[in-house]
């Protein structure tokens, strides 16, 4: 039934499509499932083997150690168990650290994807041409040092730095940022904003546009039309965007080390401290151990609050 | 009476390339209409900026006299059938075909009885809290069909909205679609690249190609009577012949054969004679051609069988002409090799430019 243009050709009166795929058969789908499951564990081996030696094992270990006891010249002890340690979680000085703490992390993630979504919006709806060059420029940072990055933000901000100078020329007071929170979250919104932009860019360039002219063509104005189509669809992205800069924000220790000052102390810099300057591993452990159940807890609350299956949110 | 849809010198450029270019269309309240054309002819561009998908560059575009070129999508009586249905992934069937009365800000209960309704009428009622995902692609047609009804727009414009759905099915739509055109009396607006599809359905087809809109008139009409060689050419099987024009009713073909044809075009001038294979006869050598005739004498060089029909292919001086004939009694089968005369009335001859 093609209508070709030109002269006339004889149009084959189109095969009729065989009606869905082959029969189902339960027992062969299965057993095709059972081999593909055990393909799959034979390449994460390597995988497998490496998360074993550095991530279970030195785990299994801060585990063991945040039960011991801490003897009198700074050396962990191995017996004698106990919860000393984790009782210790409780003083008020651990509390405040752990609070401000989440704060800083909240207020980052936070920041980052008011930053990152408008931004992930524009390059998905850019041409792929430039999307591409566009994911480039945000990677650009990645290819210099994170110190030295986080080095150049002290100058920027210090009390003679160019920020500093360009107050004072426009008549304005000296710029006194270095050493406070803000320059920690904004510290940290520059070293994470990629991880935010990434995960947004590609729930976004996934989108089905035609479902936004759906909404359009439906009454929807254009803000309605986000609200109930664009977000919904690309909370996928938010969770992981968010996940991926509250967890590290959380233990961010270099950071907060350069830009933050003492009275600004961060669960990271907290739990370094512990390990070296006051030589206690019990208590150091038992704090990093704290630090991961709050960590599962959030990603758990996170994942629930935003699932993805959203209904019309 | 007002026009449903009127377009009035409408033109749309993307840079520098025209999608649409001064196109005239009045399309009547309550008819089925249907733009056909190549892919790339801008018959989809047409139907998005009668949504409000993209605006003119220039002209006029008025629904039922009220001038909405530049209106966005939200604020005009029409809703789209999209080619691949957009069915909102995470809303249920009937939040999908609700979705257009919430934003209305109809009541609660008055929505639930309009959807009960609209999944009434395409047999979906069944499925109203399923997800969009769980359904088969007729049944998500259905839905964006109930989606946009619902609604109950002024126009309803469907851009190729069968195109994803195996041919037994899309056949079924087919007759299920204007049946619920006539049903519900809203003007249809379907784009289509399918000639099958815009003839048995419509009642007025528009064809466009390269941006401009070549000829609008009844299947019928398009069908026999095309006015352009594009048109001919891209409805249905044709032979188009070189001619020359010698009178008002009759022109000389390439290989020097006089026959009769209406022309209406100035002797001398040079044209196409579009001749439908259907309305073609073959005769053997030994049978008597009826003098009323136009007739050409070739040799048959190819014969395919589809059962219902034969198709040959017949060599002549003045080029191959494509013959088909019923396979029935009475229909004289002709072998390949052999000699023989096309005939056909000289009513249905269709001469147009070159």
């Amino acid at each position: 039934m093609s209508g070709d243009a030109g002269s006339g050709h004889v149009a084959a009166p189109g095969g009729a499509a065989a009606p869905g795929g082959a029969a189902a058969r339960p027992e062969l789908e299965e057993a095709a499932r059972r081999a593909d499951s055990r393909r799959g564990l034979l390449i994460a081996l390597p995988a497998w083997f490496y998360l074993t030696l550095f991530f279970v094992i030195p785990l299994g270990i801060v585990g063991v150690y945040s039960f011991a006891t801490r003897s009198s010249t700074g050396r962990t002890v191995l017996s004698d168990w106990n919860f000393d340690s984790y009782r210790r979680l409780w003083d008020s000085l651990v509390v405040e650290i752990a609070v401000r703490t989440l704060l800083l992390a909240l207020a980052t993630t936070l920041i980052c994807l008011v930053l990152a979504y408008p931004l992930a919006y524009f390059m998905a709806t850019r041409r792929p041409a430039v999307r591409n060059l566009l994911l480039i420029l945000v990677m650009i940072p990645f290819w210099s040092n994170f110190l030295v990055r986080t080095y150049a933000w002290k100058v920027l901000l210090g009390s003679d730095g160019p920020l500093s100078q360009l107050s004072q020329a426009l008549g304005g007071e000296p710029i006194r940022l270095l050493f406070t929170n803000t320059a920690v979250i904004i510290g940290l919104v520059y070293g994470f904003l990629p991880f935010m932009v990434l995960p947004l860019y590609t729930a976004l360039e996934r989108m089905d546009w035609s479902l936004v002219e759906a909404a359009r063509d439906l009454y929807a104005d254009g803000w309605t039309a986000f609200r109930k189509v664009t977000w919904p669809l690309s909370i996928p992205g938010v969770v992981a965007g968010s996940i991926l800069v509250f967890i590290p924000t959380l233990g961010a220790y270099v950071t907060p080390a350069i830009l933050g000052g003492a009275k600004t102390t961060l669960a990271g810099d907290y739990i370094v401290s512990q390990f070296l300057a006051a030589r206690n591993q019990p208590f150091g452990s038992a704090l990093s151990m704290g630090m991961m159940l709050i960590m599962l807890a959030a990603t758990i609350v996170y994942f629930r609050w935003f699932r993805p299956s959203g209904r019309d949110l | 009476m007002t026009a449903a849809v009127a377009l009035q010198g409408v033109s749309k450029a993307f840079g520098e390339v025209y999608a649409v270019r001064d196109l005239d269309l009045a399309i009547r309240d309550g008819e089925f209409f249907s733009l056909l054309g190549p892919s790339g002819c801008g018959k989809t561009t047409t139907l998005r900026m009668i949504a409000g998908f993209e605006f003119p560059t220039q002209g006029s575009l008025q629904i039922h006299g009220v001038e909405l070129a530049l209106q966005p999508p939200n604020e005009r009586p029409v809703n789209t059938v999209f080619q691949s249905y957009a069915l909102f992934p995470h809303m249920t069937v009937e939040e999908n075909v609700g979705f257009g009365l919430r934003m209305k800000k109809v009541g609660g209960t008055e929505i639930a009885e309009r959807v009960k309704k609209a999944l009434d009428m395409v047999q979906l009622s069944h499925r109203a809290t399923a997800s969009p995902k769980q359904l088969s692609g007729g049944q998500q047609q259905r839905v964006a069909l109930a989606r946009a009804l619902v609604n109950e727009p002024e126009v309803l414009l469907l851009d190729e909205p069968l195109g994803a759905l195996d041919l037994k099915l899309r056949q079924a739509m087919q007759t299920e679609l204007k049946d619920l055109q006539t049903r519900v009396g809203i003007t249809f607006i379907y784009v289509t690249h399918d000639q099958g599809e815009a003839l048995t359905m419509s009642d007025r087809i528009g064809v466009m190609h390269e941006g401009r809109l070549l000829q609008v008139g009844t299947p019928q009409e398009i069908y026999e009577r095309p006015t352009s060689r594009f048109v001919a050419g891209f409805i249905g099987e044709i032979n188009l012949l070189f001619a020359t024009v010698v009178d008002h009713a009759s022109v000389r073909l390439a290989g020097g054969r006089l026959v009769a044809a209406a022309t209406g075009v100035a002797a001398g001038s040079e044209v196409t004679v579009a001749l439908r294979p259907e309305r073609l006869e073959l005769y053997g050598l030994g049978e008597v051609v009826p003098a009323t005739l136009n007739a050409v004498r070739g040799r048959v060089t190819r014969r395919v069988y589809f059962g219902d029909v034969f198709f040959y292919d017949v060599d002549t001086t003045d080029g191959v002409i494509e013959v088909k004939e019923e396979n029935r009694p009475g229909v004289d089968l002709h072998e390949i090799g052999e000699e023989a005369v096309v005939a056909w009335d000289p009513v249905a001859t269709t001469v147009v430019e070159r």
